[in-house]
């Protein structure tokens, strides 16, 4: 993985965050989940600010962050299109969608397109299984999906 | 007059939001915006028909409202009170409008207690809740009830946790309060991870303010003055509901110190869950509140001994929470007659999959699944056939034919090779192989696993590998009898509750759907047509025209000319080479002549 150089601001920005909860250890769960809010991933770097700032070991961050999935190292497309494999959306045929996606995106689970445009992830149950399978784009829900209605969902996009 | 608009997260996807607006723009417009007043409420549970507008006081149900129909609800219903028919639910059987939810099939054998707010109140207006009997319950308990009388009462009602084990809500809440110390937890489990289930975030968005006060009943009854709400980060609007809540009880003085001037204090903090299911497990959560990876501990000492930060704490599921006050407030008596005879009170259920009325329902313990999937339900998609009912998620299993009659509570469904679980209800067809369903469940459980015990790490691990050999076409008898070995030592041998019951699924499908393993083992056939390996995918030489928009279409470049012309054609017939054939499927979806099938 290359690495990346953080700015001052950058790295002020996590100092403030990790103030905010009295640099407790305790509190790394709430400070990654801000500090991802801001910055849309945790790439080691910010992990290792997040370490010496709490004062614990880089490896408990890492563990942290590896262990939850709403965690993620790697940055996220333009327009994230995350597909619901809930088992509502299951039934209904939600892998079809997926598959169509992967195939028209040309990207599997987890990367990136090469324009950095969208990115591909699996989410279990957005809570809408009245409209399965359902897929995100961004925050908007598109429900009722069909592989034939993927064309026009990414053109939306483009 | 009220409008009350559905704001749960279905109804929300489908535009919902605009709706309101555009009811409060129209309504202004007329000069109405006094007289009408516009709510937006939490879910109504009739997802599948959404968005929901009900019109108060006449309780006039519209469904599957768009943003353009406001305004022929305002002329037409609000101004000249004529209903709008052709927005109002049409009944399967006999084509008829119903316009009052009481009549339709999907409501009348509900029963609503921990629901009983959700779609009526402004669930961000505490003035609402209180009008509809909120905080009643923390009222009574304070001025007329000793901590010992209220954990008699709840455990004399005979409330068994929902959050899946069905453990006696009462008797938990006595073994903390006998740990009696200056600083103890109330924790409510808001941490919804089962896929295909939506119950408590349901009730955290239409009736927060049920969980804000059951937490301080629990804190009164316990001791314990500080709360604590381990939410899913993947819920925001729930987040943001219980923030405005706890905020409104905190200015009314119904949270903070001195409550109602009794001298009670208490208060309640959230704390954001990451997406982990094991975090569901009491012991997983709250290590994960601490700040640690969620993984679970040997029990004892269990959490009403030595909880967060090792202190006494109390875990209870959200709809747990949502049980008590009412109890409190109409009595253990009230709410021991409802239910069967183990298990009291009603149960939420996310009842989805293949079934005509997908929605949020609660009936009392003791319904039969065929009430649920053909009364409440509305039965079968497109008039397939029944096949399996899963309850229970990743650790329950699939129910079948021969269990319809079945009473659901804690008891039958784990008599039956199931468990009730938190709620979810997912119906299949025969579209749904059950093969590819176990495997469904059992990659979710080893995306999950916390990898703390061998067991469940590793031996579902095997348990997969295998079931992915029978859907590829390589399994033998003998994979299937190394499957119930396998499943029998998980159940044994691992550590926390989601290891201990991951096998669930597939010992379940391997009981009920045996003749299908057998199938893929030995015909080397899915007979619903999930399991790809075993299809074949062939053009009829008679029926194709040569177009070539298949071939076309393929990813793989597996399809080309024949020699074959069928009569009447002018074009050679296409055909597909098996081998190089990845069964995608976008051949089928672009032939206008039905020549492809899979076989």
């Amino acid at each position: 993985m290359a690495t990346i150089k953080l700015s001052e601001s950058k790295i002020n920005f996590i100092k403030d965050v990790c103030k905010s909860f009295g640099n407790k250890g305790g509190e790394v769960i709430n400070v990654l989940h801000k500090v991802q809010g801001e910055f849309g991933y945790l790439p080691k770097e910010v992990q290792e600010v997040v370490a010496l700032e709490l004062n614990i070991p880089v490896s408990r961050v890492y563990g942290i962050v590896s262990f939850y999935s709403f965690f993620t190292m790697t940055p996220k497309g333009e327009y994230p299109i995350s597909v619901c494999l809930g088992t509502a959306c299951y039934v209904r045929g939600a892998e079809k969608v997926l598959d169509e996606l992967k195939r028209q995106l040309g990207i599997e689970v987890g990367e990136v397109t090469p324009d950095g445009k969208f990115s591909l992830t699996v989410l279990r149950c957005v809570g809408a299984c009245g409209l399965a399978p359902v897929i995100e784009v961004g925050d908007k829900v598109y429900g009722r999906m069909t592989p034939d209605r993927v064309k026009e969902v990414l053109a939306e996009y483009k | 007059m009220h409008v009350l608009c559905c704001g749960g997260t279905g109804c929300h996807a489908s535009a919902s939001a605009q709706i309101i607006e555009n009811f409060k723009q129209i309504l202004a417009e007329k000069g109405l915006q006094d007289e009408v007043q516009v709510v937006q409420t939490g879910c109504f549970g009739f997802c599948e028909k959404g968005p929901i507008v009900k019109i108060m006081p006449d309780n006039t149900f519209y469904t599957q409202v768009k943003p353009e129909d406001v305004e022929k609800i305002v002329n037409e219903h609000i101004i000249k009170g004529r209903k709008v028919t052709d927005l109002l639910y049409m009944d399967p059987e006999n084509q008829e409008h119903v316009s009052d939810s009481k009549h339709m099939g999907f409501y009348r054998k509900q029963l609503r207690i921990a629901l009983r707010n959700c779609g009526f109140v402004n669930p961000e207006n505490i003035d609402e809740c209180i009008a509809r009997g909120g905080y009643e319950g923390l009222g009574k308990c304070l001025t007329e009830m000793t901590p010992q009388q209220v954990i008699d009462e709840v455990t004399k009602s005979g409330l068994r946790g929902r959050g899946g084990a069905g453990f006696p809500t009462g008797v938990k809440w006595g073994l903390c309060a006998k740990n009696k110390c200056d600083e103890m937890y109330v924790i409510c489990n808001a941490d919804e991870g089962d896929p295909g289930a939506f119950m408590d975030r349901s009730i955290m968005e239409g009736d927060p303010h049920s969980i804000v006060e059951a937490m301080a009943i629990c804190g009164y009854a316990i001791g314990a003055t500080h709360g604590l709400v381990y939410i899913r980060a993947e819920y925001p609007l729930a987040i943001h509901r219980l923030q405005v809540a706890i905020a409104q009880a905190r200015e009314y003085g119904l949270l903070g110190n001195d409550i109602m001037g009794t001298g009670f204090n208490f208060d309640i903090e959230l704390r954001y869950g990451a997406g982990a299911f094991v975090c569901g497990e009491e012991t997983a959560l709250i290590h994960s509140m601490e700040g640690k990876r969620g993984e679970p501990t040997f029990k004892p000492p269990f959490p009403a001994v030595a909880g967060y930060m090792m202190k006494p704490s109390n875990v209870n599921n959200v709809e747990t929470f949502a049980n008590v006050p009412i109890i409190i407030t109409k009595g253990a008596d009230w709410f021991q007659t409802i239910g069967s005879e183990k298990s009291k009170g009603t149960k939420v259920f996310a009842l989805a999959g293949q079934i005509n009325n997908v929605g949020l329902i609660e009936v009392p313990m003791g319904t039969t699944l065929r009430d649920i999937i053909y009364e409440i339900g509305g039965g079968i998609k497109g008039g397939r056939q029944f096949k399996a009912v899963q309850t229970g998620g990743p650790s329950g299993g699939c129910l079948t034919t021969k269990h319809l009659d079945t009473q659901i509570d804690y008891d039958s469904l784990v008599a039956a090779g199931s468990m009730m679980g938190s709620g979810g209800m997912v119906v299949m067809d025969e579209t749904s192989c059950m093969v590819a369903i176990a495997k469904f469940y059992l990659e979710f459980t080893c995306e999950e696993s916390c990898g703390k015990c061998s067991p469940c790490r590793i031996g579902n691990k095997r348990m997969l590998e295998i079931l992915d050999k029978i859907t590829d076409g390589r399994g033998t008898m003998e994979d299937l009898q190394e499957l119930r070995n396998l499943a029998a030592v998980i159940k044994d041998a691992a550590l926390c509750g989601l290891g201990q019951t991951s096998p669930n699924p597939v010992l379940s499908t391997l009981d009920n759907f045996w003749d299908e393993y057998v199938e893929h083992v030995v015909d080397k056939k899915c007979r619903a047509g999930v399991c790809k390996k075993l299809m074949r995918y062939e053009i009829d030489k008679d029926k194709c025209i040569g177009c070539g928009k298949c071939a076309k279409n393929c990813p793989a470049e597996a399809i080309s000319k024949t020699n074959y012309i069928a009569e009447g054609h002018k074009l050679p017939s296409m055909e597909i080479d098996p081998t190089k054939c990845i069964k995608c499927g976008a051949c089928i979806s672009g032939c206008k002549f039905n020549a492809i099938s899979v076989k």
